[in-house]
């Protein structure tokens, strides 16, 4: 369908190398800032180990989701944070 | 290039953007109901809202020479109070005989609780009696997955649903096969933040582009969005080779293919499909 001119590398290493050391400031920020504990930091970590998977991007995504069957019982306030948050 | 934005909340937008719209070869834009940014208080509300979607923004799209429709419901977000969501609803029998709405959308999910379970599923039972097009919003990050599958689920254990007649929004990489493979249309939304970027885009329509049920939107409204995201996103198809024929098919033929469902989409090019 597609005739690519250029690999996914010369097309995308900077950019991809740019938005790796952005993850690593925000590491260093988080840890300067006393937040690793905070549950989506925590998330954020267990996401890193997506990478590991052969399909990355779903990986990640599976790993911030509510994996949960069932609905919730009434609406959680506010916007969703991005990583799911185990019920207490 | 030409190309139809079939998702775009254009009342939060700015005359501008129609203009740029426009001039980036856009022919029509689409706009589902939605949350406004804040919940309305009364039905009136609800009712000056599928005005501004029905006789205004099309009279303002036209000064660009550009066809506005629109998709009538209540948002998922406003259907936790199921009374108030069923009084909004009763007004979607009368909004549906407008000329340029096209069905009903965007109806969903939010937080994939039982109340908004209730109201999809009632705003389902209304699109099947009325037999008009369905156009669904999926949650947000991490609940998405899951009120993907709800959908999916209630959905297909409706038999008056037929899912070429249906398209399932915001699809992510962990998503769009089991929408793909159910037999829905799938939507795939550009935005900054959330969402898809161009680059992911195209990686979904390297892998799934085949089927010719799949589109990119914008979904530009009042938060961080971008209204020029589609030709950003052809931009990205010519970097990775794709020719002008595939690229009309994925940004033009295929919203043609879905809409024109309805008779009321009446956007007309001879080579159109």
């Amino acid at each position: 369908m597609n005739t690519p001119q250029s690999s996914p590398v010369d097309l995308y290493f900077v950019d991809a190398r740019s938005k790796l050391i952005d993850i690593a400031a925000f590491m260093d920020r988080v840890q300067r800032g006393g937040e690793t504990d905070d549950y989506r930091y925590q998330m954020f970590l267990q996401a890193l180990q997506g990478l590991d998977s052969t399909h990355r991007a779903e990986a990640v995504l599976g790993i911030f989701s509510d994996m949960t069957p069932d609905p919730k019982q009434v609406a959680t306030p506010g916007p969703a944070s991005g990583a799911w948050e185990k019920e207490a | 290039m030409r190309y139809i934005e079939p998702h775009a909340h254009m009342v939060t937008r700015t005359t501008n953007d129609y203009q740029s719209l426009a001039m980036a070869g856009c022919k029509a834009v689409c706009e589902p109901a939605f949350w406004a940014g804040f919940d309305r208080s009364s039905v009136g509300g609800f009712r000056d809202y599928f005005m501004q979607l029905t006789e205004y923004e099309p009279r303002r799209a036209e000064k660009f020479f550009m066809k506005h429709y629109s998709w009538i419901c209540i948002n998922a977000k406003e259907a936790e109070d199921v009374g108030f969501a069923r009084e909004v609803m009763a007004l979607i029998p009368e909004f549906l005989e407008k000329s340029n709405v096209l069905g009903v959308g965007e109806i969903g999910l939010n937080k994939n609780s039982v109340n908004e379970i209730k109201i999809f599923q009632e705003q389902v039972e209304i699109a099947v009696k009325y037999d008009q097009l369905i156009l669904v919003h999926t949650p947000h990050l991490e609940d998405k997955l899951k009120g993907t599958k709800l959908i999916l689920e209630m959905l297909q254990g409706h038999s008056g649903v037929r899912p070429e007649r249906v398209l399932i929004d915001h699809v992510e990489e962990h998503t769009v096969r089991m929408v793909l493979d159910a037999g829905f249309w799938a939507g795939i939304t550009l935005y900054p933040e959330s969402k898809c970027t161009p680059p992911r885009a195209v990686d979904m329509l390297e892998q799934y582009g085949s089927t010719d049920r799949i589109w990119m939107n914008s979904a530009c409204d009042w938060g961080v969005s971008d209204p020029m995201a589609l030709p950003k996103a052809i931009m990205e198809l010519r970097k990775r080779g794709f020719d002008d024929a595939a690229i009309d098919r994925f940004v033009y033929r295929n919203p043609v293919r879905f809409l024109r469902q309805c008779p009321k989409f009446d956007l007309i090019d001879s080579d159109a499909v």
